[in-house]
C-alpha cells in the first residue's frame, strides 16, 4: 500500500477535542489488557491519525465506537496517553465529518 | 447485521436536545423514588439521581428491543426511525420495564436519601428538574449537545441555589464533578458521591457481621474519580466481609455495559467475562453503578445475586452492633 503521509488529519481531529495521541510509543501494553480484546485501538488508530490516512480511521468506526472507555490500558499506558478521551475525541470527529451529526 | 451507528447515535442525540435525556422519562417515573420522604426543594445541598437508577430499567428494555432488531430486516428502517423520533418519542414506546423492576432501581435512591437522613446529613432533592446528566452522550462525542445540556442542569442548580450536589452513581458523579467543569463558565457545584459523604460522616460502630461478598468496582468510580476506599469503609462499617476478585480495585475489570447501546452482544460477551471472575470468589456480588449491576446480572444468568451497595448498608442498619 502506499500512502502520502500529511498532518492535515491530526490537525482536524485535534480541533475537534483533547487529544495527546502523539505520545504513544506503539508498545501494544493497552491491546493487551483491553477487556474488549480490541487489537486495533488505540495504537493503530492512533497511528493512522498521525499518518493522515482517513481511509483506515473511516474503516474502524465499529472499533472506534465499541471501546468501553473503561481506562484499564490507560491506567496501564508508560507514557501516560489520555487513550479514552483520545478515542472521543476520535468519536466526535466522526460524528461531524462522517456522519454529519 | 448491528443497528446502523450513526442511527441509534441520532436517535440518542435527538432524544437529548428535544426531550433532556438519551432515553426520556415521564416525570411520574422519573420521580416516584421521592414518594413519602417529605424531602425539600432544593436548597444549598440536594440529593441528585441524574435519572439513572431509574432509566436503567427502560435501557433494559430498549437494549432487548435493539436485539431483535438489530437481526431483523428491520436494522434498516433504523433511518425512518429516527425521523419517527423526533415527533414521537419512539424509544420510549420501546421500552417498557414492569413495575417490579421499577421499583427495584426505585429503591436505590430511596435508600439512599434514608442512609443520608441518618448520617445526619441535610439535603432537599430537585423532583422533576433532576436531569440526566447527558453521560451516555458525551462517550459517544456528541460534544455540543452535551455542552448545551449541561448549561440547562447549570441554569437549574442556578434557580435552586445549589451550591453542594450528592450523587448516586459513578457516572452521573463523573459528568457533574469533572466534566461540567470543562464545559462551563462560572461552574462552581462542589459534587460528591454518597459514599464520599457515608464514609466521611464517619460512625465507629461496627455492625454485627454479616457474611461476606465479592466487590465490584465501577470503571468510572475507580479510574476516573478515584473511589475505592470508600465503598470498602462503609461495607466494613456494615459488619460485612469484602472479597476481591481477579482484578479489583484501580484494575477493575468492565462489565461491558458501555458498549451496550451500540453492540450489545460485545457488551455481553465483557460481562461474561467478568461473571467468571466473580463466581468463584461469592455468590453474592455487590456493585456501585446501576449498568453494572444489570449487564453483569444478565450474564450471570442467575448464578451469582447482585446487589446495590446501598440495599448492603441499609439492612446493617437493622441489625445490632457488634459487642466491644
Amino acid at each position: 500500500m502506499s500512502a502520502v503521509v500529511g498532518p492535515e488529519l491530526a490537525e482536524r481531529v485535534r480541533a475537534a477535542g483533547a487529544y495527546d495521541a502523539e505520545a504513544c510509543m506503539n508498545c501494544g501494553v493497552c491491546t493487551a489488557v483491553c477487556p474488549l480484546g480490541i487489537d486495533l485501538l488505540p495504537r493503530r488508530v492512533f497511528r493512522y491519525v498521525e499518518l493522515g490516512l482517513e481511509d483506515r480511521v473511516l474503516a474502524e468506526t465499529e472499533t472506534i465506537y465499541s471501546c468501553l472507555l473503561c481506562r484499564l490500558c490507560q491506567e496501564s499506558c508508560p507514557a501516560g496517553v489520555h487513550i479514552a478521551e483520545n478515542v472521543r475525541t476520535l468519536r466526535h470527529h466522526l460524528n461531524r465529518t462522517l456522519y454529519g451529526l | 447485521m448491528p443497528l446502523p451507528t450513526k442511527d441509534v447515535i441520532g436517535i440518542l442525540g435527538d432524544n437529548l436536545r428535544l426531550r433532556g435525556s438519551v432515553l426520556p422519562l415521564s416525570k411520574r417515573d422519573a420521580t416516584r423514588w421521592t414518594k413519602g420522604l417529605d424531602l425539600p426543594r432544593g436548597g444549598e445541598t440536594v440529593l441528585y439521581t441524574g435519572q439513572m437508577f431509574q432509566l436503567v430499567p427502560s435501557v433494559e428494555g430498549l437494549v432487548k428491543a435493539e436485539e431483535r432488531i438489530g437481526g431483523s430486516p428491520l436494522a434498516r428502517l433504523t433511518g425512518l426511525g429516527r425521523r419517527i423520533n423526533r415527533l414521537v418519542n419512539v424509544s420510549a414506546l420501546m421500552a417498557r420495564p414492569s413495575a417490579q423492576e421499577r421499583e427495584e432501581f426505585d429503591r436505590v435512591p430511596r435508600t439512599v436519601a434514608q442512609l443520608l437522613r441518618d448520617a445526619g446529613v441535610e439535603f432537599g432533592c430537585l423532583y422533576e428538574d433532576d436531569l440526566y446528566s447527558g453521560a451516555l452522550a458525551h462517550d459517544l462525542g456528541l460534544d455540543e449537545l452535551v455542552a448545551e445540556h449541561a448549561r440547562r442542569v447549570h441554569e437549574i442548580f442556578r434557580k435552586h441555589d445549589v451550591r453542594r450536589v450528592i450523587t448516586i452513581d459513578p457516572h452521573t458523579t463523573n459528568m457533574l464533578r469533572t466534566v461540567y467543569p470543562t464545559l462551563l463558565q462560572g461552574y462552581d457545584v462542589e459534587v460528591r458521591s454518597y459514599l464520599e459523604v457515608l464514609a466521611e460522616a464517619g460512625g465507629t460502630a461496627v455492625a454485627a457481621p454479616d457474611g461476606e461478598v465479592v466487590l465490584h468496582d465501577s470503571c468510572v468510580f475507580a479510574r476516573y474519580e478515584g473511589i475505592v476506599d470508600e465503598p470498602r469503609t462503609l461495607l466494613a462499617r456494615a459488619g460485612v466481609t469484602v472479597l476481591e476478585p481477579a482484578d479489583a480495585g484501580r484494575l477493575t475489570w468492565c462489565c461491558g455495559g458501555p458498549a451496550e447501546s451500540l453492540y450489545p452482544e460485545k457488551a455481553l460477551a465483557t460481562a461474561r467475562r467478568r461473571v467468571e471472575q466473580l463466581r468463584p470468589v461469592s455468590h453474592t456480588c455487590v456493585t456501585m453503578c446501576p449498568i453494572c449491576l444489570v449487564n453483569l446480572r444478565k450474564a450471570a444468568d442467575g448464578t451469582i445475586e447482585f446487589r446495590d451497595l446501598s440495599q448492603v448498608l441499609a439492612e446493617a442498619r437493622n441489625r445490632e452492633p457488634a459487642p466491644g
